[in-house]
C-alpha cells in the first residue's frame, strides 16, 4: 500500500467511482477461461453444496448435492464437476510446441494452458480443500468412486497450489485481479466482496459507486459470492428444502433445492463474467506474456506427471520440497514486483516516490567516454539527466532502465536533482557505442534500482540426504488404503 | 478508587444503560473487547451492558452477522460426540497430547444442579480439587466461571470443560472446524485462542480468589478440532499468554471508563426501555444523538466484531474521515483524519498547518506522479 495508491482510494471517494491504480493489465486473461463458483454447507470443512462452472457466460452448469451430508451424493458431484473440469483441461494439452535449450535437450511445451477463475481468495482455498478430499480416492476396492474423481483431484489441487505463485494467472480470484488495477473508496476489506467492488468500478448508469456498493451488502439483492452462503438464507430457504428431500428423494425436491441454489449463484455468474469483460479491456502489459509463457510450462510438466503415473500430491510437503517451494515463491515474488515496475509507469512511480527510481530529461552526454588504459580499455558512456524527484539513490549503484532492455548503469553523482550515470550495459561491441543506445540530450529517460536480474534457486540437499535437523530423510510417500477410504462427512 | 466514587461510577453505568438489565458479556463478546481498544464508544456502552445488537438495530443500522443453522447443528453434533459417555474421546486424545498414563478420570457435570448454584458449585469443585492434591483426574463440563468487567460480574458458561489432573488445570476448548493435515484456518484458531484465554483468566481469577496459585492453570489451552473431513476429533495444544496479556490489559482499561464519562452530558442514556410491543419507546433519533455524544474510532475490522460497525461507519462516511479506508491508508496518509484535507494537501489546494508540511509534500509529488504516468 503507497501513498499513490491512498490517492487513489481518496479521489474514488470523491469521484463515486473506482480510480485506475495501473496503466496496463498484469494479470493474463485468456481466451477461453473457465469461470468455477463453489458453494459449501456452513460449518463443514469442504462438504460441496453447489457449483456453476462453464466456460461459456449463456450456458453455466449447475451442479448440486441435495443433501450435503451424503457421501454418494458428494462424490456424485465430484464426478459432475470432473465432466465439465477434465474435457476443459484436456483440451489444451495436445497441441504443443518445441522449445530448445541452450545446453539442454529441446522439451515439448503445451501453447496454451486452461485458467480457472473463482470470486475470491476463500473459492480459491476451497478449490484447494475439494482437491485434498477427492485425489486419494480410488475406482476399485471399497468404497470406489468414478475414476474421474481423485483425477479431478489432482487437478484441483494442482491449481490451488500454482495459485500461491506471484504472478500466475492459471487460478484466478476474481477479486484479487481487479483490486490489482483498481483502487476503490471502500477499505481492502470490503473489496472481498465481489459484487461490492464491481459496484465501484462499474456502477450502474447514475449510480455513484458507493451507492451500489452499499445495494451489494444486501444479501437478498446480491448474495454472497461464496463460498460460505448467506446464514439467512440456509435458515429459511436451503434448510427447508434439504429436509424436504431427505422426506422424499424425488425430482421435485432435487429441483427445489436446485432452484434455491441457483438464485444465490446467477448474479455472482454474471458479476464473473463482468469481471472477465472489464480486465480484458485493460491493454495487457509486455511482460504478461512471458508470465504465461511459465505458466504454460508448469501445466506441461503436471500433464507429463499424470500421464507417467505418479501419485497424487502428498498431504504435506517434506522438509526439502518445503524449502524449496518457499525459495520459489520468494523469486517469484521478486521478479513479479519488479516486472511490473517495468511495465507500468504508474507502479514504477511508487519506487520514484521513495527515491529508489527516477524520470527525466538528459542535459548532457558524453557517448564516446572510457576507462583505463591499452587493453584494459572500457567505454563507459556519461549521461547526465536533470529530475524533480527525490532521488535516494548512492553513488556506484546499478540501475536499469523500463525503456530499454539489456540496458545497465552505474550512479557515478547525484547532487540537486542532476544525476551523472555511467552506461555500462547494453551499447554493442565496437570502439564507440551502437547507435541509439545511449540515450541523447533532450531525451526523456528514467531509472530503477529495481532489476529483475536472475537469481539461481537455493542450493538445497536432495530428500534422501534431509538432515536430522529436519527430521531424516522423509518416508517416501505412497498414498495408502486409509487415503483412499477417509471418511468425508 | 475510594468506594464513594466507585458508587458513583457504577451508579452513572446504570444511568447510561437505563432500565434495562445489564447484557451479560459472553466470553466472545470479552474476547473482542480487545479487538478495538481505542474506541470510546464501544468501551463506554460494553461497560454499562448495553445491548449494542438492539441499540444498532433501533437506530436503522443492523450488526450483518448471522449464524447458519447448519453450523449451529454441526457444532453442537461434534461437541456431544467429544463428551459422549462421560468425556471418554476426549480422554484418548488428551492421553496422547499430555502422555498421561491415567486409565480413569472423573466426570463431574456441573450443570446437574440448578443454574443458581452452578457458579458456587464450580467454586467448591474447583477448591476440592485444588486441596486433594491426590494425583487424580478429573473432567469439569459445563463449570460456571465470572469475570469482573468495569464493576459488573459477568457470568460466563464456557462449552469447554475443564481438565484437573493433580491439582494442575486445562482449559478445553470444542471447536468444529476441521483441522485438515494437522493445519486449520489460522483466524479460527486466533479467534478460539482469544476464547479460550478468557476461560483460563477466569479460572485463574477463581483459584486466586479461593488462595490457590493462579499459575497451576496451565496457558496451553486444549484445542479439540474434527480431524480432516471426518467427525473424528483430534486435539492441539494452543499457548494463549499473549492472548492472556492483551486481555488482561484490556480489561484494566475497562476502569478507566471513569475518565471517558467525564466529558459527557449528565443526562446521556442510551436507555432501550420497551414498549408494549417490544420496540423501544425512544424514538430513533433521540438515541442517535446519544449514541454521537461519545466518539467512536472506526477501523474497517470492526465490521467482524462490533455491534454498532454499521451505523459508525455510516458516521465516518459522513463526516469523511479516511478511518473509512482501512489503518494502512491512514498511515499512508501520515495520520491526516480526513478525506478533504489529504486531498487539498495533495492537489496544493489547501495550506499545510504546522507539522504537516513533511506528510503534505510526499502527498503533492504523490499526485504530480500520478498525473504525469496517466497522461
Amino acid at each position: 500500500m503507497s501513498a499513490l495508491t491512498a490517492l487513489a482510494r481518496l479521489r474514488a471517494v470523491r469521484d463515486g467511482v473506482a480510480q485506475r491504480i495501473t496503466t496496463v493489465r498484469h494479470c493474463h486473461i485468456s481466451d477461453q477461461p473457465l469461470v468455477l463458483i463453489p458453494l459449501k454447507l456452513a460449518g463443514e470443512a469442504a462438504a460441496p453444496l453447489a457449483a456453476m462452472v462453464g466456460t461459456d457466460p449463456g450456458h453455466p452448469r449447475l451442479l448440486v448435492v441435495p443433501q450435503p451430508r451424503n457421501r454418494d451424493l458428494r462424490f456424485a458431484f465430484a464426478a459432475g464437476l470432473a465432466e465439465v473440469l477434465l474435457p476443459y483441461i484436456e483440451g489444451f494439452e495436445k497441441s504443443t510446441e518445441t522449445v530448445e535449450r541452450r545446453g539442454g535437450e529441446p522439451y515439448e511445451r503445451c501453447l496454451d494452458a486452461p485458467q480457472i477463475l473463482v470470486p475470491n481468495r476463500s473459492a480459491a482455498s476451497f478449490t484447494g480443500l475439494l482437491g485434498r478430499s477427492t485425489r486419494f480416492r480410488r475406482a476399485e476396492g471399497p468404497y470406489p468412486v468414478h475414476p474421474s474423481v481423485p483425477l479431478l483431484g489432482r487437478w484441483l489441487t494442482y491449481f490451488a497450489d500454482r495459485s500461491q505463485q506471484p504472478g500466475s494467472s492459471v487460478l484466478l480470484a476474481a477479486t484479487e485481479a481487479l483490486s490489482l488495477h483498481w483502487a476503490t473508496g471502500q477499505s481492502g476489506l470490503e473489496d472481498a466482496n465481489l459484487a461490492a467492488l464491481l459496484g465501484w468500478i462499474d456502477p450502474p448508469p447514475g449510480m455513484s459507486g458507493h451507492r451500489a456498493a452499499e445495494e451489494a451488502e444486501d444479501p437478498l439483492l446480491w448474495p454472497p459470492a461464496g463460498p460460505t452462503t448467506d446464514p439467512g438464507f440456509d435458515n429459511e430457504v436451503l434448510a427447508p428444502a434439504i429436509r424436504a428431500y431427505e422426506e422424499a428423494p424425488t425430482d421435485r425436491a432435487v429441483d427445489r433445492v436446485s432452484q434455491a441454489l441457483r438464485t444465490q449463484l446467477d448474479p455472482t455468474w454474471r458479476l464473473m463474467w463482468r469481471a472477465v469483460d472489464l480486465l480484458r479491456s485493460l491493454p495487457e502489459g509486455s511482460r504478461v506474456k512471458d508470465r504465461w509463457e511459465i505458466d504454460r510450462g508448469s501445466f506441461t510438466r503436471f500433464v507429463e506427471r499424470i500421464a507417467e503415473g505418479s501419485p497424487p500430491q502428498a498431504r504435506r510437503d517434506g522438509a526439502v520440497g518445503a524449502a524449496a517451494r518457499l525459495a520459489g515463491l520468494e523469486r517469484a515474488r521478486a521478479s513479479y514486483d519488479v516486472q511490473r515496475a517495468h511495465d507500468d509507469p504508474l507502479l514504477m512511480a511508487e519506487y520514484r516516490l521513495t527515491g529508489e527510481a527516477f524520470a527525466g530529461t538528459v542535459i548532457a552526454a558524453d557517448p564516446e567516454h572510457s576507462e583505463g588504459e591499452g587493453r584494459s580499455r572500457k567505454l563507459r558512456p556519461l549521461i547526465t539527466v536533470r529530475t524533480g524527484d527525490p532521488v535516494r539513490l548512492t553513488p556506484g549503484t546499478v540501475v536499469g532502465s523500463p525503456d530499454r532492455r539489456g540496458h545497465a548503469a552505474e550512479i557515478v553523482e547525484a547532487v540537486d536533482g542532476e544525476i551523472t550515470l555511467k552506461i555500462t550495459k547494453g551499447m554493442g561491441r565496437g570502439r564507440t557505442p551502437a547507435p541509439g543506445s545511449v540515450p541523447e540530450p533532450g531525451e526523456r529517460v528514467s531509472y530503477t534500482s529495481l532489476i529483475d536480474d536472475f537469481q539461481s534457486s537455493a542450493a538445497l540437499p536432495g530428500p534422501e540426504q534431509t538432515p536430522w535437523t529436519h527430521g531424516g530423510p522423509p518416508e517416501e510417500y505412497e498414498p495408502g488404503d486409509d487415503d483412499a477410504q477417509e471418511e468425508w462427512l | 478508587m475510594n468506594s464513594l466514587r466507585e458508587r458513583a461510577f457504577l451508579n452513572r453505568l446504570d444511568e447510561l444503560r437505563g432500565t434495562m438489565p445489564a447484557r451479560p458479556h459472553d466470553a466472545r463478546a470479552i474476547a473482542a473487547l480487545a479487538a478495538n481498544p481505542g474506541c470510546a464508544r464501544r468501551a463506554v456502552m460494553d461497560a454499562a451492558g448495553v445491548d449494542k445488537d438492539r441499540a444498532a438495530r433501533h437506530v436503522g443500522f443492523p450488526a450483518p452477522f448471522g449464524q447458519s443453522q447448519f453450523a449451529i447443528t454441526r457444532g453442537n453434533v461434534f461437541e456431544s460426540l467429544v463428551k459422549e459417555n462421560g468425556c471418554a474421546e476426549l480422554l484418548r486424545l488428551l492421553r496422547e497430547l499430555l502422555g498421561l498414563s491415567v486409565a480413569q478420570v472423573g466426570y463431574r457435570d456441573v450443570e446437574s444442579v440448578g443454574s443458581h448454584l452452578r457458579h458456587s458449585h464450580t467454586r467448591a469443585l474447583i477448591d476440592r480439587a485444588a486441596r486433594e492434591d491426590d494425583g487424580t483426574a478429573v473432567f469439569y463440563d459445563h463449570p460456571l466461571f465470572s469475570l469482573e468487567i468495569a464493576g459488573h460480574t459477568s457470568y460466563l458458561e464456557p462449552d469447554v470443560v475443564a481438565f484437573q489432573i493433580g491439582g494442575r488445570f486445562h482449559i478445553v476448548e470444542i471447536k468444529s472446524f476441521g483441522m485438515i493435515d494437522g493445519q486449520a484456518e489460522p483466524d479460527k484458531v486466533a479467534a478460539a485462542a482469544r476464547q479460550a484465554a478468557v476461560y483460563v483468566l477466569a479460572l485463574r481469577t477463581l483459584m486466586a480468589d479461593l488462595g490457590h496459585d493462579p499459575e497451576r492453570v496451565s496457558h496451553d489451552v486444549v484445542l479439540v478440532c474434527p480431524e480432516n473431513f471426518a467427525n473424528r476429533p483430534t486435539a492441539a495444544l494452543v499457548d494463549v499468554r499473549k492472548q492472556l496479556s492483551v486481555l488482561g490489559r484490556q480489561l484494566t482499561r475497562m476502569t478507566r471508563v471513569e475518565y471517558l464519562l467525564e466529558g459527557l452530558p449528565d443526562d446521556l442514556t442510551f436507555d432501550l426501555a420497551p414498549g408494549e410491543d417490544g420496540v423501544p419507546t425512544r424514538s430513533a433519533d433521540e438515541l442517535t444523538q446519544a449514541l454521537l455524544q461519545v466518539p467512536a474510532r472506526y477501523a474497517p475490522d470492526c465490521l467482524s466484531t462490533c455491534d454498532m460497525c454499521m451505523f459508525c461507519r455510516h458516521e465516518a462516511r459522513a463526516c469523511g474521515s479516511t478511518d473509512l479506508l482501512g489503518r494502512q491508508i491512514r498511515d499512508q496518509l501520515g495520520g491526516v483524519s480526513g478525506m478533504h484535507e489529504a486531498l487539498g494537501l495533495a492537489e496544493g489546494t489547501r495550506e499545510a498547518v504546522e507539522g504537516q508540511e513533511e506528510i503534505a509534500r510526499l502527498l503533492r509529488l504523490a499526485d504530480r506522479l500520478r498525473e504525469e504516468s496517466l497522461r
